[in-house]
């Protein structure tokens, strides 16, 4: 797996404040990699960063093995999607997509013939020849992403850029843009703060927050193998709940639940016994048909159509949320019931923090 | 004009219905203070010139006659063209020219780094800006000649300090003029520009470097030609001023820097004066300067289509 950036302990501070706090990451060729994270967690600072928009306070950025510290933007091989798209808008369709290619020093003839083949491909050439204002937010947004891919970068660069778009719009430009990364094979470094479109598209992410790296895996590890709290409950819905820890062995944990219930569980790097939190899915809890783990009592069951929810607590208070199938097969707890609850084996995740 | 979208409904009706009373007042102020002197001047320009100053009521083309022909010291000699009166436009439109491209550059730089102050810094700066112009235009030239003197404080200083030897020779010169209609009119230039800077969306430079532009290419091709309106705003705030100004050409220029504005100014003074003659000067420099006007509107329409 080649390195397309290597990130190692970048900070950048603005006057007192620390927008990033000692970031490294690798990311690999032909890799979409999502960075995610709440608002104002860094994600722009770092990819303004990469783009040469800021210099880094401290630590060093790699492109393909370069150190590029030292290059202004317009000498790295980095093309950015603006989360406002910044379309010129005093040029062309056409001629905004054929900025990159005029300023390479690209001859007339094929920059029009590139320009056509970009609009091409995002479903643009009848508008090639309006201005940026008399285009709908979704054909901006397209200009935009042709005009940062015409040059053909190693790099691609996108800042939120589905943000501005409704959700049919944006759902459709998901799948789009996975399949643009996958023709083109450029690595792309896609910004969000949308859980869902980081799972969707995503070969990998770094989930951020407060300038810092938190958790970088595959969708399904970030998911299903949060290592803590704010991951956890950042991505997808997720119950926190206390345990005990008694005992470490082998890689197991075996852990006492709120109301006394033991179970084990894969441990994780550095558990040491005592108090400590696990995370349950919602989905990965069911009504318990004999012994059941957890008991709750019932506060409301939301009907949400394919699943229902049911909103309960635990006997010291804490909320739980299960989410059932919705089937003919359920029998529904009244609300002020009392319910048993079963956790799917290996579905309570230990997290360190 | 912007306003038509929202023009429905009642209440838009119901103001719509007030327009006319409402404008009044403007209408009559820009009839009574504009259109009527120009008028007057078109139709002094074609009386006939009273001995001393004022007119009589003739119809005569003598005005234009003395400005474009000539027939020689004594009137008698086959009609020619007159240079005189072209020349003194000519240098005129040159000097405001050149007026015009000096407040250019020292302006874009000025309100590119007022516009990109913090809003409170920039408040501040563009009062500073105006401040000068709160003192008269005649006492800030009359100052500006005091400070270009052979011995004002200027050349006194440079003197001091051992840059120079001799006083510089500055007043009564084209140089003067320069700097008195730069120093009148830079504000002009400045706060247009401002306005259009201070509206530029920075990440449009961004994503120019981000396309391979260096800072010169993303100045040349991405800001200019965004805040190209303000530019030209100032630049015609500038040149037409400039264009008729005669208190900088009077007080600081020489013999040799005669301007429209002296050459009008002078035709309207006591009994030496040629009414009829001045108000034929004043329509050419006006048909002049709405000639500049009309392209400028044509070219921005271009721009826009
Ligand atoms: N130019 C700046 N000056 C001062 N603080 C900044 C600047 N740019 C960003 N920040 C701060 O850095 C933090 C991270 O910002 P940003 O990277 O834009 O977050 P995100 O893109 O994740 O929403 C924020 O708290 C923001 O206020
Ligand atoms: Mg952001």
């Amino acid at each position: 797996m080649r390195q397309a950036i290597g990130i190692d302990r970048v900070v950048k501070r603005y006057g007192a404040f620390e927008a990033l706090k000692g970031v490294s990451l690798s990311i690999a060729d032909n890799e979409f990699f999502t960075l995610l994270g709440p608002s104002g967690c860094g994600k722009t600072t770092l990819l303004r960063t990469i783009a040469g928009f800021e210099d880094v306070t401290a630590g060093e950025i790699a492109l393909y093995g370069e150190n590029i510290a030292a290059l202004p933007p317009e000498k790295r091989p980095v093309n950015t999607v603006f989360q406002q798209y910044a379309l010129f808008p005093h040029m062309t369709v056409r001629d905004n997509v054929g900025f990159g290619l005029r300023m390479q020093g690209v001859a007339p003839a094929e920059r029009r013939a590139r320009a056509a083949e970009m609009l091409e491909l995002v479903h643009l050439s009848d508008f090639a020849d309006r201005l940026p204002t008399q285009l709908s937010g979704g054909q901006q947004q397209r200009v935009a992403l042709a005009r940062a891919l015409a040059p053909r970068p190693r790099v691609l660069l996108l800042d939120e850029p589905l943000s501005a778009l409704d959700l049919k719009l944006r759902q459709a430009m998901r799948v789009e843009l996975k399949q643009l990364q996958e023709t083109t094979g450029i690595t792309f470094v896609f910004v969000t703060h949308d859980q869902e479109e980081a799972l969707a598209m995503s070969d990998r992410i770094a989930v951020m927050s407060n300038g810092q790296v938190q958790q970088v895996g595959d969708p399904r590890t970030i998911y299903e193998a949060p290592v803590n709290r704010f991951v956890a409950d950042f991505i997808g819905e997720t119950n926190v709940l206390p345990v005990m820890v008694d005992a470490v062995a082998d890689g197991r944990a075996r852990i006492t639940l709120p109301g006394g219930h033991v179970l084990t569980t894969d441990a994780v790097e550095g558990l040491a016994p005592g108090a400590h939190h696990v995370s349950i899915r919602p989905e990965r809890l069911s009504l318990a048909t004999a012994d059941a783990d957890l008991t709750a009592r019932v506060e409301r069951v939301i009907y949400l159509g394919t699943d229902l929810q049911l909103l309960a607590r635990l006997a010291d208070g804490t909320p739980i949320i299960t989410r059932l199938q919705n089937s003919s097969r359920n029998e529904l707890p009244a609300a002020g019931a009392e319910v048993g609850l079963t956790v799917e084996a290996g579905a309570a995740r230990l997290l360190l923090d | 004009m912007a306003a038509a979208p929202h023009a429905s409904g009642s209440l838009a009706t119901g103001w719509r219905s007030l327009a006319v009373p409402l404008m009044l007042p403007t209408w009559l102020v820009i009839g009574t203070f504009l259109l009527v002197p120009v008028v007057l001047m078109g139709v002094y320009s074609v009386l006939t010139k009273d001995f001393r100053g004022g007119v009589v009521w003739e119809f005569s083309l003598a005005a234009y006659d003395q400005f474009f022909v000539t027939r020689g010291l004594f009137g008698d000699e086959p009609p020619q063209i007159e240079w005189t009166y072209i020349a003194i436009f000519w240098r005129s439109i040159w000097q405001a020219a050149l007026a015009t491209l000096l407040c250019l550059l020292i302006g874009f730089p000025t309100a590119w780094f007022i516009a990109t102050r913090s809003p409170r810094h920039r408040a501040l700066w563009v009062f500073l800006i105006t401040v000068p112009y709160w003192v008269n235009l005649l006492i800030r030239t009359v100052s500006l000649r005091f400070l270009l003197r052979d011995q004002g404080p200027l050349n006194e200083g440079l003197l001091a300090i051992g840059v120079i030897d001799a006083p510089l020779r500055i007043i009564n010169t084209d140089v003067a003029v320069q700097l008195g209609l730069f120093y009148s009119y830079l504000p002009f230039m400045v706060l247009p520009i401002y306005a259009a800077v201070e509206r530029y969306n920075f990440a449009l430079s961004e994503a120019a470097r981000d396309l391979y532009a260096g800072p010169w290419t993303t100045l040349r091709e991405i800001v200019l030609p965004v805040v190209k309106p303000g530019i030209v705003a100032g630049c015609i705030l500038v040149f037409v001023p400039s264009l008729g100004a005669f208190l900088a050409p009077d007080l600081l220029g020489g013999a040799k820097t005669y301007m429209i504005g002296s050459l009008i100014d002078e035709q309207f003074r006591g009994s030496m004066g040629n009414w009829p003659f001045g108000g034929a000067v004043a329509m050419i420099l006006m048909s002049l300067v709405l000639l500049v006007l009309l392209w400028q509107a044509r070219a921005a329409g271009r721009g826009r289509r």
